[in-house]
């Protein structure tokens, strides 16, 4: 057999390991616990201790390929800000970003704790506004002006929720569920550091390590929710066993598995060095 | 004089943006807000500028059936269908040409964008997204090889990591005592993130900072000029 035939079969072996290493924790829950990570609590504790009453804004800055991972975080601190009485604004610095508020909301009040939750009472849908730092930087002047109707063409002065609402320093907190640029990024630089708001957020786990450096003695970023595993935090916090905790399992044990692979593959290399030496040494003698 | 005048309005811009960074009050305020305005405007004529792009790349594959034009076209009805089903039923509850489409949607349950939207765009991005995890994997197998000090490092540390972000991480550990906490996977994993790696990334930051501090003044001032467009 070629090494190019054994390479493609090794490849097809991964593949279908990797299936089964997703597919059957999906199908046979684990319930593997994982503790709370300190920055996951901070994220918590902001929206815990907002009173009743309170604004904050969550903008969805991310698309449909990220779903699987953000889409969770959206949703339990959705949740979250409506059991403690706060009410919700969504915006978003990405085209997709109203689409995936109005399905974290809509996930939202199919809890039945809040299905009588209202739109325009407790929360709204303003849609996306392009220009991403600049848009962060003009909702510092005004919201009326950058948003003068919400997502379905309503008027701002319609939207009870929103009347005493001027610019950023009249929320409680702001929350970017972010898969890149323009995002989180830019809600730290303008919306913390020149307006003084509380801002935490949400990433892929790939983007979180980048985020990090933010969460500092100034408080540039109040906690921070990086991948599907913050999300399966955030949701234990709450009380849920929300979609994150359930592919949790699946997300540990295909880990586990990238380990075993990494561990096949020097033993692999290994070996054949080994091999490498010894038939030296036989065509030396 | 065609290259001079967007030299000297972006010189001025800039000028002004860094003035009313440190006097924030009239009449730098008001300017700042005007600039912002612009932008916006601007920045929404780039999405139509976007699409009008898109057109024209995918009719030139096809008109010259280039390699793989097949795709090109199916890129070409998709768009065209989409707009189409937004321009007549709307989206959610925004109303299209043909009003809110009450018999579509009692047959469909949503609007046809809507429900294409959620049936084919959602999955299709996140099958996409999720086919990276086969390809990491294979990488791991056959790239992620033990040759140096620094790649023992590398190695050291991720295991750590991943075992430290998985619920398997904390069962198998969780059986250290509390005055030894540091030595839990969660725990120690948390640790490699908040110290060595903020260390290296603040270090990143900061030379990404002072690289795009570097680059804005050679465009204030005129010496990088490739923004323009054009060969002179």
């Amino acid at each position: 057999m070629s090494q190019n035939t054994s390479s493609v079969i090794e490849r097809r072996i991964v593949y279908f390991l990797l299936f089964l290493a997703v597919l059957l924790p999906l199908l046979f829950p684990i319930g593997w616990g994982s503790d709370v990570s300190p920055v996951v609590k901070m994220s918590y504790d902001l929206i815990d201790q907002t009173p009743a009453g309170g604004i904050g804004l969550i903008s969805f800055d991310y698309e449909a390929s990220t779903i699987t991972e953000i889409q969770p975080m959206a949703v339990a601190q959705i949740e979250h800000a409506w059991s403690k009485g706060q009410k919700v604004i969504a915006t978003a610095l990405w085209p997709q970003g109203p689409q995936m508020a109005a399905q974290s909301f809509e996930e939202a009040k199919r809890n039945p704790l809040f299905k009588d939750k209202e739109y325009g009472v407790d929360y709204v849908n303003l849609g996306y506004k392009v220009g991403g730092m600049v848009t962060v930087q003009a909702l510092g002047s005004s919201f009326k002006d950058v948003y003068p109707k919400d997502s379905s063409g309503r008027d701002w002065d319609t939207l009870p929720m929103l009347k005493d609402l001027k610019n950023l320093k009249g929320l409680s907190w702001i929350c970017s569920l972010s898969a890149g640029e323009p995002g989180l990024k830019d809600w730290i630089m303008i919306a913390h550091d020149v307006h003084k708001v509380p801002v935490t957020g949400g990433t892929t786990a790939v983007s979180a390590p980048g985020f990090l450096p933010y969460v500092n003695k100034n408080g540039q970023l109040t906690g921070l929710l990086g991948g599907l595993k913050a999300a399966s935090e955030y949701e234990a916090l709450i009380g849920k066993k929300g979609p994150a905790t359930t592919k949790m399992d699946a997300q540990s044990v295909a880990h586990i598995l990238i380990l075993v692979l990494i561990a096949a593959g020097n033993i692999k290399v290994w070996i054949r060095k080994r091999d490498k030496v010894n038939n030296t040494e036989v065509t030396n003698a | 004089m065609k290259r001079n005048i967007p030299l000297i309005l972006a010189f001025l811009a800039g000028l002004l943006m860094i003035a009313s960074e440190f006097i924030p009050h009239r009449p730098f305020s008001n300017m700042v807000e005007t600039l912002e305005d612009w932008f916006m405007i601007i920045a929404g004529f780039s999405i139509v500028l976007g699409l009008a792009s898109l057109l024209q790349m995918n009719y030139q594959k096809i008109s010259t059936k280039a390699e793989n034009w097949g795709y090109h076209l199916s890129c070409v009805i998709a768009f065209a269908l989409i707009v189409i089903m937004g321009a007549l039923w709307g989206m959610e509850d925004q109303p299209g040409l043909l009003g809110q489409g009450e018999k579509i949607v009692s047959w469909l349950g949503k609007k046809p964008f809507d429900y294409t939207y959620d049936n084919a765009l959602v999955p299709l991005s996140a099958t996409m997204f999720s086919l990276l995890a086969f390809f990491i994997a294979s990488a791991a197998y056959r790239a992620f090889i033990i040759r140096t000090f620094e790649s023992n490092l590398l190695m050291i540390s991720a295991v750590i990591v991943i075992l430290g972000r998985t619920g398997f991480g904390t069962m198998l550990t969780s059986w250290i005592p509390e005055s030894y906490r540091i030595w839990q996977l969660p725990v120690l994993a948390d640790f490699i993130m908040e110290y060595p790696n903020t260390a290296a990334q603040r270090a990143i930051l900061i030379s990404a900072s002072l690289g795009i501090i570097g680059s804005s003044l050679r465009i204030i001032l005129g010496i990088e000029r490739s923004y323009l467009g054009g060969d002179k």
